[in-house]
């Protein structure tokens, strides 16, 4: 599995670097052996020996330093998100601040379930993005095979369309899409959602940049043995792009569970809510507002299958924004 | 196809049903995904200019009115606050995110202890969903007994902006919430740019006793100007169309003071009905974001000379 992936990472947006852009006065150097500070001169070193060592204590604290920083920023709020999750609704705001409740209220990860319908967004959550990312990987995976190894004529223009339309802001053309939605009549439908997110250029796209690493002596010996082209693309293309079409999966998978402004307009009737759309109706209702722990609750519990994604395939993800780094 | 002038006819035709058997063939594989791409991408789009040219609503009768729609746009006072906010929320956004990920890129780019994590650290927000980002950011923000405020009076500030609450604080909230949530996701990026540099480059220069200062600006930054050049064009893209942030956080209020275009065409669309009205905000949308990249190819292309 491991094969063609090692190329893959620095194919996005870089891979025109050339050396020749290094000042002029880096290159003689080069040559010289890469012994360190023994060659140089003495008069050079002297003075700067006895500083060094301290200055560079320094430099990596103040590194530290500022990563902590930097860190804290990042993670405060999910850390103050969890924290307030745990408290009674009156004492979210308190002063001084209260990072950690007073006392757990741990039957609020009970209460959720009852005063708010999570059991319904939960579960349309899930099957949107199941059907989502299977859709996504299969029709973006095979339409990749015919981009990257069939020719024909037409095949680049068609592919230049598929490139533009990702600069395009979906906010551009929500309009005429609403509108052929409802002529189709999958308006208030969860169809609505799986058409929406499932035939993606971004799929396409992905899985083509993949394929173009993969040998075509490969496919070359394969049709020599007499296979056809749809199994060249199942039994040697799919099994060879594994962690293309991890990465793939779960953007696609964590793109789908998280859409708020889809949901928010093609699905209204209040049993085809996702968790997006029910935890922020659930958080503007005026009775929500003084149920502001419950709502931090609802919020964990949204974020929660992500976090879990995120952490155990965390390579892939970086994988696939370095490979094409474009989302969203 | 005329390189080879001199095949036979049969060769000829082969040759033919060859180029219409990959046809068929290339196309069988697009086909399924295309459907549903043209029909939610590709006709959506084409679709868009016309219809900013009719006057269909909720009746449903497209008339053909010329300009007028565009017209009554830049006439309506909130469309051009909505333009105005627009700008105001994508130039801090792009300058501050911009900046702050270049340098938590630079600075990540070595091996040291706590690495691995802080790179995870740095992307979940980005992978994190916007409402819940958006409603803990608001509680964190409230003016009164909100921890922001009650850290800010620590510090000796004893009028703490109302943030989310105020007309003049809302859009500064917002900027620093999306800035927080995409700072990594870009922080990445560069950092995949940052690994394409020969790290022979920074030996050579320090064994000539250049400073991290000079290394940074004559090796990392005309190093990183591919993947610079391609932040910024999806950063723009990104910041110009910004919507689902502000529409969780603030509604585009108080007042009209975080409206910014996306929300004004999802109102005048989806809410009102007015389809061809929004759709011709919509074409400004996308003609800003158009110029916005092609200035951007330009000044890549001067500068690669």
């Amino acid at each position: 599995m491991t094969s063609p992936r090692s190329s893959t990472p620095a194919s996005g947006p870089s891979q025109d670097l050339a050396p020749s852009t290094a000042p002029a006065s880096a290159t003689p150097t080069a040559a010289r052996p890469a012994a360190g500070p023994p060659l140089r001169d003495v008069s050079q070193i002297t003075p700067r020996r006895k500083t060094r060592k301290p200055s560079a204590i320094a430099a990596r604290v103040a590194l530290y330093a500022a990563l902590i920083v930097a860190a804290a920023f990042l993670l405060v709020p999910f850390f103050w998100m969890v924290s307030s999750s745990l408290k009674n609704n009156l004492d979210v705001f308190s002063v001084p601040v209260r990072w950690i409740p007073e006392a757990f209220q741990w039957h609020n990860y009970a209460d959720i379930w009852v005063q708010a319908d999570m059991a319904t967004w939960l579960k349309n959550t899930l099957i949107l993005s199941v059907v989502v990312t299977c859709l996504q990987v299969l029709t973006g995976s095979f339409a990749a095979y015919g981009f990257s190894r069939i020719r024909f004529p037409g095949r680049d223009v068609l592919f230049l369309c598929y490139i533009a339309t990702i600069a395009v802001p979906w906010q551009a053309y929500m309009i005429p899409q609403f509108l052929i939605m409802s002529r189709v009549g999958l308006v208030n439908t969860l169809w609505a959602m799986i058409v929406l997110q499932a035939f993606g250029a971004f799929g396409v796209f992905l899985m083509k940049q993949f394929f173009e690493t993969v040998p075509e002596e490969l496919s070359e010996s394969a049709r020599v043995d007499g296979l056809s082209e749809y199994g060249i693309y199942w039994r040697i293309m799919l099994p060879l792009s594994v962690p293309a079409i991890a990465s793939l999966a779960l953007l696609t998978f964590v793109n789908t569970w998280n859409d708020y402004l889809g949901p928010l307009i093609y699905l209204r009737p209040r049993n085809l809510f996702t968790i997006q759309l029910g935890l922020k109706t659930f958080q503007a209702d005026p009775q929500g507002s003084s149920l502001d722990a419950l709502v931090m609750t609802g919020s964990v519990l949204s974020v929660l299958p992500i976090a879990i994604i995120f952490l155990l395939g965390q390579r892939y993800f970086v994988e696939g924004i370095a490979t094409t780094g474009l989302k969203g | 196809m005329s390189a080879t002038t001199a095949t036979t006819p049969t060769a000829k035709s082969r040759k033919n049903a060859l180029r219409r058997r990959n046809t068929l063939l290339g196309w069988s594989f697009i086909l399924p995904n295309f459907i549903g791409f043209a029909l939610i991408t590709m006709v959506p789009i084409v679709a868009l200019f016309y219809i900013s040219f009719t006057d269909w609503n909720a009746f449903g009768n497209a008339g053909w009115v010329g300009f007028e729609n565009y017209a009554d746009l830049f006439g309506n006072r909130n469309f051009r606050i909505a333009l105005v906010n627009t700008f105001y929320y994508a130039i801090p956004h792009i300058l501050l995110t911009g900046v702050i990920s270049l340098a938590l890129a630079v600075l990540l780019n070595r091996k040291m202890r706590g690495i691995a994590f802080f790179r995870t650290a740095a992307f979940f927000p980005y992978i994190t969903s916007i409402v819940a980002i958006a409603i803990v950011w608001n509680l964190l923000f409230s003016p009164d007994y909100g921890p922001i405020n009650q850290i800010l009076g620590v510090f000796g500030v004893d009028n703490p902006p109302g943030w989310t609450t105020s007309a003049d604080w809302s859009m500064p909230a917002v900027i620093i919430v999306g800035t927080w949530r995409e700072m990594g996701y870009y922080m990445l990026l560069f950092l995949a740019g940052l690994q394409t540099i020969p790290h022979e480059l920074y030996e050579a220069a320090t064994l000539d006793g250049a400073g991290k200062w000079k290394q940074f600006l004559h090796i990392t930054w005309p190093g990183l100007r591919p993947t610079t050049f391609f932040i910024m064009v999806m950063l723009t893209i990104g910041s110009f169309k910004v919507f689902d942030l502000i529409l969780v956080m603030t509604d585009g209020g108080p007042g009209t003071s975080t409206l910014v275009i996306s929300q004004y065409i999802y109102q005048q669309g989806i809410e009102n009905n007015k389809f061809g009205y929004s759709s011709a905000a919509a074409v400004v949308l996308f003609f800003i974001c158009l110029a916005v990249t092609l200035v951007q190819f330009a000044v890549n292309r001067r500068n690669e000379r």
